[in-house]
């Protein structure tokens, strides 16, 4: 039984807890033409990592309010726990952050930045 | 449709010598400690035509039709552990195809067929039981969709029987159909075909008569790196050093977006920790394979006496081969309620297995991007009763370079195309 230190409510049994999968997935801006491959991206292709991950918990027994953690998959140490809406604050967790492919995709540039020209 | 061998017949080569009585008396006379090797220990050549990354039943079910079916006998698999060390020893066994969707019947039930005639074809005791799959309903709301789902299976040609808890009651005397029960029995539906079958033996058969045929089985040899040239693969970084082939098919469930990320290519898959237990060995006390979906719960007694149990998948992603103890508790409290008999069972083994989920609980059996790089993943919670099929399809993939009919909708751009297999629902959701 995992022990995880939600922010609100302090540390808690993990079968408060319920885990919604990857974090930092931004849904492409409806003014960005994007494909049916790149919609995919963001929809459907997930970061599956052995070591450590970036998810989303909501402490649904409790407070019922979403955070981010960073785990290791392999320990499931918490290595970071963060505020939803922000960026891991510890080297591990940074590092996972910029070594993910999504940062390189078509989805999250859609999602980031405003209409692109006469692409599509 | 791919050709099926008929149930019984010894067409496919491979499986030799023989097990018999008097093999069986020679080996008795030296205190069973001279058995000759099952299959071979060879170093990795320089190269191979194909080589297969995962040593589980899968991917040896995959080289060994690649060397019966298509005659590509210059193939190895490579194992990072020991054969069947993965999933394939860590499931409940159970063999079934009642699944709603036409795509899947097709695979699955042609992973039965093959099942039926698995122990002939191999020339090794499968212990392969057609006990039938009873899978139970709670809600009313459960056996109405149960029985969409039995219409929709019959349709497909595959049996399917709607029971009402006393017939139930019948067939599994020690079930509680008290309707009082937190999960109280409301009916369900059976499968007379499925079964169970004894997992190492389908990793150490297919082994066996892959290995007859000229398969190297290389265990202890991990994949460290997938070699590109171009678009296409040139061959595999390993323990044992690099081995070029012009194609490599990877079948390494749980590992599968491990592999996929050192060849630069992208999966939908998320792994996580299914877990099971068996109980100390009691009488024969239950013949049928028992299922609940709204439980997560399954159970049959295997051939030594212990109760086998498996239960749901844990809620996050983990490659530790070990769930979290609310999980099996949760399917626990359920099964005894439904099993008073259980209450005073010791449970002796408890363990998980690192399973690999699809976003529509289907797999993947698929052409990638890369040119000879072939992946079989995604069967989630349920891959061992496909584990012929899938060996089957997949060889044909890989010897041809396009899927057949049963292989074409598990191809990876349905996750472009919306054209899903969504098999959530009852039939899918435990394995």
């Amino acid at each position: 039984m995992l022990l995880i230190e939600c922010p609100y409510c302090g540390a808690r049994d993990e079968s408060e807890f319920s885990c919604g999968g990857e974090a930092h997935i931004r849904r492409p801006l409806a003014e960005n033409p994007i494909s049916d491959a790149e919609f995919a991206e963001y929809l459907f292709w997930r970061d599956n990592p052995k070591g450590v991950f970036l998810e989303r918990w909501c402490h649904d027994a409790g407070c019922r309010r979403w955070f981010n953690a960073a785990r290791d998959t392999v320990s499931h140490e918490f290595i970071e726990i963060y505020p939803m809406g922000a960026l891991p604050k510890t080297a591990a967790a940074k590092r996972a952050y910029d070594a993910s492919w999504r940062r390189k995709t078509a989805s999250e540039a859609a999602a980031t930045s405003r209409k692109k020209e006469g692409k599509k | 449709m791919a050709e099926i061998p008929d149930r019984g017949a010894r067409r496919l080569p491979g499986g030799k010598p023989k097990y018999s009585i008097f093999s069986l008396m020679r080996g008795a006379r030296h205190y069973h400690q001279n058995w000759q090797r099952a299959w071979r220990a060879p170093q990795p050549k320089k190269s191979y035509d194909a080589i297969i990354v995962g040593g589980g039943g899968h991917g040896l079910a995959t080289a060994y039709y690649l060397a019966a079916v298509h005659q590509m006998t210059n193939i190895a698999v490579l194992e990072k552990g020991w054969l069947g060390g993965g999933n394939t020893g860590r499931n409940t066994t159970i063999i079934r195809s009642n699944y709603m969707w036409d795509e899947s019947a097709a695979i699955y039930e042609h992973a039965l067929k093959l099942w039926e005639g698995l122990t002939q074809d191999l020339n090794f005791n499968l212990m392969f039981s057609q006990r039938g799959v009873l899978t139970l309903a709670h809600s009313w709301g459960e056996l109405r969709e149960m029985s969409r789902r039995v219409h929709a299976i019959r349709l497909n040609g595959i049996d399917s029987d709607v029971l009402d808890p006393h017939a139930i009651k019948k067939l599994v005397p020690i079930i509680n159909i008290d309707p009082n029960i937190r999960y109280p029995v409301m009916g369900g539906f059976l499968q007379k075909r499925g079964g169970t079958a004894r997992h190492d033996a389908v990793a150490w058969g297919y082994a066996r008569a892959a290995d007859d045929l000229g398969v190297d089985i290389i265990q202890n040899c991990e994949v460290i790196g997938l070699r590109r040239q171009g678009g296409r693969i040139a061959g595999v970084e390993t323990t044992k050093g690099f081995i070029a082939a012009p194609k490599v098919g990877c079948v390494v469930a749980g590992h599968c977006s491990v592999l996929a990320d050192m060849a630069g290519i992208r999966l939908p898959i998320a792994s996580r920790p299914l877990q099971a237990l068996v109980s100390e060995p009691i009488k024969p006390e239950l013949d049928t394979v028992i299922m609940s979906n709204a439980v997560h719960m399954y159970i049959s007694q295997s051939d030594k006496g212990e109760m086998v149990l498996g239960a749901g998948v844990d809620k996050y992603n983990s490659y530790a081969q070990r769930g979290s103890f609310p999980v099996p508790e949760h399917m626990l409290t359920a099964a005894v309620e439904m099993f008073p008999i259980l209450s005073r069972l010791r449970m002796m083994r408890h363990w998980g297995g690192i399973v690999d989920t699809c976003p529509d609980a289907s797999p993947i059996l698929s052409k990638t991007d890369v040119k000879g790089l072939y992946f079989n993943c995604g069967w989630g919670t349920g891959g061992f009763k496909a584990t012929p099929g899938s060996g089957h399809v997949f060889a044909d993939l890989i010897a041809h370079d396009r899927p057949n009919k049963i292989a074409a909708p598990y191809a990876l751009d349905r996750f472009q195309t919306g054209l899903l297999i969504d098999e959530h629902g009852a039939a899918g959701v435990a394995h």
